[in-house]
């Protein structure tokens, strides 16, 4: 039996589709894709994301622990509430999963880990904790995997150009406390924590809300006519977005610099952290860029990329609604360069590609 | 619930097949198919004048989430194809009886007798 997060009542009570998405019983759309797609680039989406889990790391030894435990430096984090992207990786130097980290203060952390990876994650993170020695506690927050209800959260994502006005509407409690928030930063608010981040390229908020109060908010937002969105226009919206997905276009068998994560990557001074070795001895062996197809079909994960410089591999594909192409993300030879014409093997086919940076559409404009 | 009229025949395979007044057929996806692949924005259709064999795959449709085959539901020679359906792929999910994707004239009426009816075909896609 898949697992279900807190809102799989009101994803049925809503007739969505569901499906079995990495062991969890998830909404893949509740009618069009498209439109749920549309609705996030010019309106207001929400997405139950309670699949996910938030972790909080705590205790004196909490930055020295990051510091050494992920690839991007925690040192950055010198606002309260600043966020930062991560991978986190293997001492071979391969993804182990990708999170954000929200700086609270010097005792508090909050992680938000990938839904299929989070008891991994908890495992890995736990045995370097005893490993070296480090004063800290680990408290997933997800409703399986929390201490007590008392401490569960779900989330839910807001997002689009009008999500920040429509979550003021459907809760004035939070506006004066997220107003000021700016872009990839987080506070709590009461027993809520609130994150203005996504995985859209679309502003808006992500919302850790208390298990006990996930659906009220789910519904209050409905009610308010904040469109639900399922994991198919997830993925496009990310995908356009330039935005990996871990399993798809990185895992642990794939170096960050191989997966266009070198920007997350912190290798400029001395710090120690786990993979650095790897990385350094292995160095970059693929560019990760984007593509879009010139000729009518769709670029899927796994189709050959036939370029001058050898082969490649598509990593994540779809039809893009905001361009109306196909675009894909992809692992090509070194030597690729952006405008240069590749073949994609589609069934046999060699249809034609251009190279692009791997960022299709922001706040809702095409950039391609 | 999807829908499958009862005058037409369904293969397993999701296709409905439509029998017509001169002896030729028009083949379509059920509504049941284009409810599980949503939001349809590619269809490539066979070729005209090509000779298939039933369960053979002819056609492929795509979703913005998945690639699915189109199979010969019987025997025959490709007679036409509806590119409408190919310039609006959305037009499968509006009405999926509606937009045919291709004719058929049939080499072995004894096939299109042993498609399912559409009560049979709802029990299978149903389940």
């Amino acid at each position: 039996m898949p697992q279900k997060t807190l809102l799989n009542a009101a994803h049925r009570a809503l007739n969505a589709r569901m499906v079995d998405f990495g062991g969890w019983d998830m909404p893949v759309n509740y009618g069009s894709q498209i439109e749920e797609h549309h609705a996030v680039r010019n309106d207001c989406g929400m997405f139950d994301v309670s699949h996910m889990c938030p972790v909080d790391i705590a205790g004196p030894d909490a930055r020295t622990f990051l510091s050494r435990l992920v690839a991007n430096d925690v040192a950055k984090l010198t606002q309260p509430g600043k966020a930062l992207y991560s991978a986190m990786l293997t001492p071979e130097g391969t993804v182990i999963d990708d999170l954000i980290i929200y700086y609270q203060n010097e005792q508090l952390f909050r992680l938000v880990v990938n839904a299929g990876t989070a008891v991994k994650d908890l495992a890995w993170m736990q045995a370097c904790a005893r490993d070296w020695g480090m004063q800290v506690t680990m408290t997933p927050l997800r409703d399986d995997l929390s201490p007590g209800p008392a401490s569960a959260l779900g989330m839910i994502a807001v997002q689009g150009p009008n999500a920040r006005t429509k979550v003021w509407q459907v809760f004035p409690q939070l506006k004066a406390a997220i107003e000021a928030l700016d872009p990839f930063f987080g506070c709590p608010v009461g027993n809520w924590f609130v994150g203005r981040t996504g995985y859209t390229g679309e502003d808006g908020f992500e919302l850790m809300i208390p298990a006990a109060e996930t659906e009220a908010a789910w519904n209050a937002l409905l009610e308010a006519g904040v469109k639900p969105c399922g994991l198919g226009a997830r993925d496009t919206l990310r995908l356009e977005a330039g935005m990996n997905l871990y399993g798809n276009d990185m895992d642990e068998t794939v170096s960050p610099l191989d997966a266009g994560l070198a920007w997350t990557v912190a290798m400029k001074d001395a710090r120690s952290f786990v993979g650095r070795e790897a990385l350094s001895t292995r160095g970059q062996r693929h560019q990760f860029l984007g593509l879009v197809l010139l000729d009518k079909g769709v670029l899927r994960g796994h189709q050959k990329v036939v370029t001058a410089q050898g082969e490649g591999e598509i990593t994540s594909g779809t039809f893009a609604p905001t361009l109306e192409k196909s675009i894909a993300l992809a692992r090509l030879p070194i030597g690729v360069a952006i405008g240069d014409t590749v073949d994609v093997d589609i069934r046999g086919k060699l249809l034609k590609a251009r190279v692009v940076k791997p960022v299709f559409a922001r706040n809702g404009k095409s950039l391609v | 619930m999807s829908k499958a009229p009862a005058e037409l025949k369904y293969a397993e395979s999701h296709e409905w097949v439509r029998v017509e007044a001169d002896g030729t057929v028009t083949i379509g996806i059920t509504d049941h198919a284009q409810e599980a692949l949503g939001d349809l924005v590619f269809v490539e259709l066979p070729q005209v004048g090509a000779d298939v064999s039933a369960g053979k795959e002819i056609a492929v449709v795509e979703s913005v989430k998945a690639a699915a085959d189109v199979y010969a539901p019987i025997s025959g020679k490709i007679l036409t194809v509806n590119d409408t359906v190919t310039d609006a792929p959305e037009s499968v999910n509006q009405d999926a009886y509606a937009a045919w994707l291709f004719k058929m004239a049939p080499s072995n009426p004894a096939e299109i007798e042993a498609l399912l009816t559409a009560d049979a075909y709802l029990t299978i896609a149903d389940a």
